[in-house]
């Protein structure tokens, strides 16, 4: 589904970002990990599009992000509150979102329905703008606004950070749902390496812009990435 | 203690964004201080032999301005000098006392440009008061008076800056004094003349002011005190969100979606409530032309045209894309074409000025003649300079903070050279043909050209839209990572 060759990026002659090849295949949930200053969010942005690859490039269902913008169709993502619009309330940022991706108010209705309980009383119906709530309540609002539209590619950076621990349980397992759908591809990255291995197939390990670790989870992930990043 | 907070000031001051900035902009910046500082100065030195020869005794005739000058110092401060309150949040934690705090806060607020541009004025005219033989010490009482007024109304500002609805208040009570003055109803200035004449002649008078000084500085003491917390003078408001539907733009599509948004961004931020009312007020600015005889047969009355219709389009079209800065990330990765973004900002510009074109129909009272430059500079806003404001908005990277009202007035940060230079056919290409046309042909030829020129980009609108697009795109990631820094 998603595949970056020869990808690095340079600024000013120091590399952020140096991967030969990652491939990854439809329907698989990748982890991010790795040490603040990694590549994650490089990497990220290098796949929307965000920032120009220094050399090599993305394909992402085999369109080449810098050359088309057809991948914006099948693709959803959240990086930070600068993907929130600050003076909207939560209600008309979902439906904004939905109108861009040709959801009409019904069916945005339901999906908001659905994650009710994610969303813990706080963001529906509370007479607030977006600038005005909480850091974690912005990120739920960030995180369901991916959903809209049934994307087959949901990037969520850092999606696990700023919640409280109810929160992050409930994600965990939207997450997990989210990958047990073989449409749905998911990128996640996170500095939380228990999370990660819990929601996702796959784990990459990135350090200074390498990739250093490529394993399919299972039972030993956890110990061996521990080991991995011990002091 | 006292040299870490210059420290920190001094800091805060070379490495703000705007300062940080270019070159050319410090120098242009420089040149228009520069600019202020000899208007006053030349003002506070001439103004007294300027008066003399019109046979008035300088002091008593710029006594009885001063109520006007005070009043329009405020209103002035009020609209733009900001409190720097929020500066204080990382100051609070650390073995600083409260009081030492808010006494430097309020310290720094009376070294402010507000206060020292006054002294410009008044102290050279104060010395040509001594030069001239008016009595030493009265006049040094007099300049005492005055020197406590201006920061008196520095700190009336602090007091009232948390008030948003009272600057109306003020701005309509002078407006009404200004009025009652202008048509010879209730001269204010003649009942308050005689007060500022007492800082002079009488010798305890002007203890009233000094003493009203350090009283209104002991309240704003008290008063930032008793805010110094998180939850009192040092929150943000936050204000209780209303919805609107807007759903009837929902027959527009996808610009229908964008318009929807725009409408919630201009009415819900106050920068850009600001920029709508400023373009209110360029609504009024062809009063400047057309009613003044010099101008009658000028080549600038098009100028006023232009800018009565086309207020909101100059005010607002400017910042785009920077109205959207601080999302801009997620524009970029929906699924949506910059077409659709670009004409929605476009149609909310032509709507805005045919609104302008209809509202300015007061302007009809000055002859149809003049009506209908407004209605030709409304065509070629909307046939051309829309066009334009957007090709110079692509090479536009400075982000807009919404929740600031700071920067209506022209933002620093803007200045860029490339949407100078494509700003310039916005006004000077007509000022121009109706110069040409006035000069070798008739006015009338003059306003068919503009209009020609108008109805042909609109004709051409699609075939411009795709090179804006394309420009747009290449500056796609310049732009996303210029917004990025300050956002």
């Amino acid at each position: 589904m998603i595949h970056a060759q020869n990808l690095s990026k340079k600024y000013n002659n120091t590399t952020v970002l140096n991967i030969e090849n990652l491939e990854i295949p439809k329907g698989q949930s990748l982890g991010l990990v790795g040490n603040n200053g990694a590549g994650k969010t490089t990497f990220f942005s290098l796949l929307l599009d965000l920032i120009q690859p220094t050399t090599g490039h993305i394909t992402n269902k085999d369109i080449q992000v810098n050359n088309s913008e057809a991948w914006k169709s099948f693709t959803a993502a959240f990086i930070d509150e600068s993907f929130l619009i600050g003076y909207l309330t939560p209600e008309e940022y979902f439906y904004f979102i939905g109108d861009l991706r040709g959801q009409n108010k019904a069916d945005i209705d339901s999906l908001l329905a659905k994650y009710e309980e994610f969303f813990n009383g706080e963001i529906l119906n509370n007479k607030k703008y977006l600038r005005d709530l909480s850091k974690g309540n912005q990120k739920k609002v960030g995180i369901i606004a991916t959903l809209i539209g049934n994307p087959e590619v949901v990037i969520l950076d850092e999606p696990f950070a700023n919640l409280d621990p109810t929160t992050v349980n409930r994600l965990k397992n939207i997450i997990k749902e989210l990958a047990e759908n073989p449409e749905v591809t998911i990128l996640v990255s996170s500095h939380d390496l228990q999370h990660t291995v819990e929601v996702c197939s796959r784990i990459v390990a990135l350090n200074k812009g390498e990739v250093v670790k490529d394993i399919q989870t299972s039972p030993e992930t956890l110990q061996e990435l521990e080991s991995f990043f011990a002091v | 203690m006292i040299n870490k907070f210059i420290y920190l000031e001094w800091k805060a001051f070379s490495r703000s964004a705007s300062f940080a900035k270019s070159l050319g902009f410090k120098i242009l910046m420089g040149f228009v201080a520069l600019y202020f500082i000899l208007i006053f100065l030349a003002l506070g030195v001439g103004s007294f032999y300027i008066m003399k020869k019109s046979n008035l005794d300088p002091l008593l005739a710029i006594n009885k301005f001063l109520i006007l000058y005070f009043a329009v110092d405020l209103t002035i401060r009020l609209l733009a000098q900001k409190i720097p309150v929020l500066n204080i949040k990382p100051l609070l934690l650390l073995r600083i006392s409260k009081p030492t705090i808010v006494h430097f806060s309020l310290g720094k607020t009376m070294i402010s440009f507000f206060n020292i541009i006054h002294f410009f004025l008044f102290i050279p005219f104060t010395i040509v008061l001594l030069i001239e033989g008016y009595d030493v010490i009265s006049v040094l009482m007099w300049f005492m008076a005055i020197f406590s007024l201006i920061y008196i109304n520095n700190f009336v500002n602090i007091l009232l800056s948390n008030k948003d609805n009272l600057l109306g208040v003020f701005i309509a009570v002078v407006a009404i004094f200004a009025g009652l003055q202008y048509y010879n109803y209730f001269n204010i200035t003649d009942y308050l003349a005689p007060v500022f004449n007492a800082f002079f002649d009488t010798k305890w008078a002007f203890a009233i002011p000094v003493v009203a000084l350090l009283a209104i500085y002991y309240t704003s003491f008290k008063f930032l005190m008793s805010n110094l917390y998180l939850d009192a003078g040092l929150s943000s408001k936050t204000a209780v969100a209303r919805t609107e539907q807007l759903t009837w733009l929902n027959q527009f599509g996808s610009t229908g979606t964008f318009l929807k948004n725009d409408i919630k961004l201009i009415i819900r931020n106050k920068r850009s409530k600001t920029t709508v009312g400023l373009s209110v007020l360029f609504l009024f600015y062809g009063l400047l032309f057309f009613t003044n005889t010099d101008m009658y047969n000028s080549a600038m009355k098009i100028f006023g045209g232009v800018f009565v219709s086309g207020g909101f389009l100059i005010a607002f079209g400017q910042y785009v894309p920077g109205w959207d800065s601080s999302y801009y990330q997620l524009l970029m990765t929906q699924n949506v074409s910059y077409k659709d973004y670009l004409k929605s900002k476009w149609s909310l510009m032509v709507i805005a000025t045919i609104v302008s074109t209809i509202l300015a129909s007061f302007y009809l009272y000055f002859g149809w003649e003049t009506y209908l430059i407004i209605v030709v500079g409304a065509i070629y806003n909307i046939g051309v300079n829309s066009q334009l404001v957007l090709l110079g908005g692509a090479f536009n990277k400075a982000p807009i903070d919404l929740s600031s009202s700071k920067g209506a007035f022209g933002d620093k940060k803007a200045f860029n050279v490339k949407t100078m230079i494509i700003s310039i056919p916005q006004l000077g290409l007509p000022v121009f043909i109706y110069w040409l046309a006035l000069k070798y042909a008739s006015a009338n030829t003059g306003l068919i050209i503009i209009a020609v020129l108008g109805v042909l980009g609109l004709l051409f609108k699609s075939k411009v839209f795709v090179l804006i697009e394309k420009i747009y795109k290449k500056e796609k990631y310049a732009t996303i990572a210029a917004y990025k820094q300050t956002s």
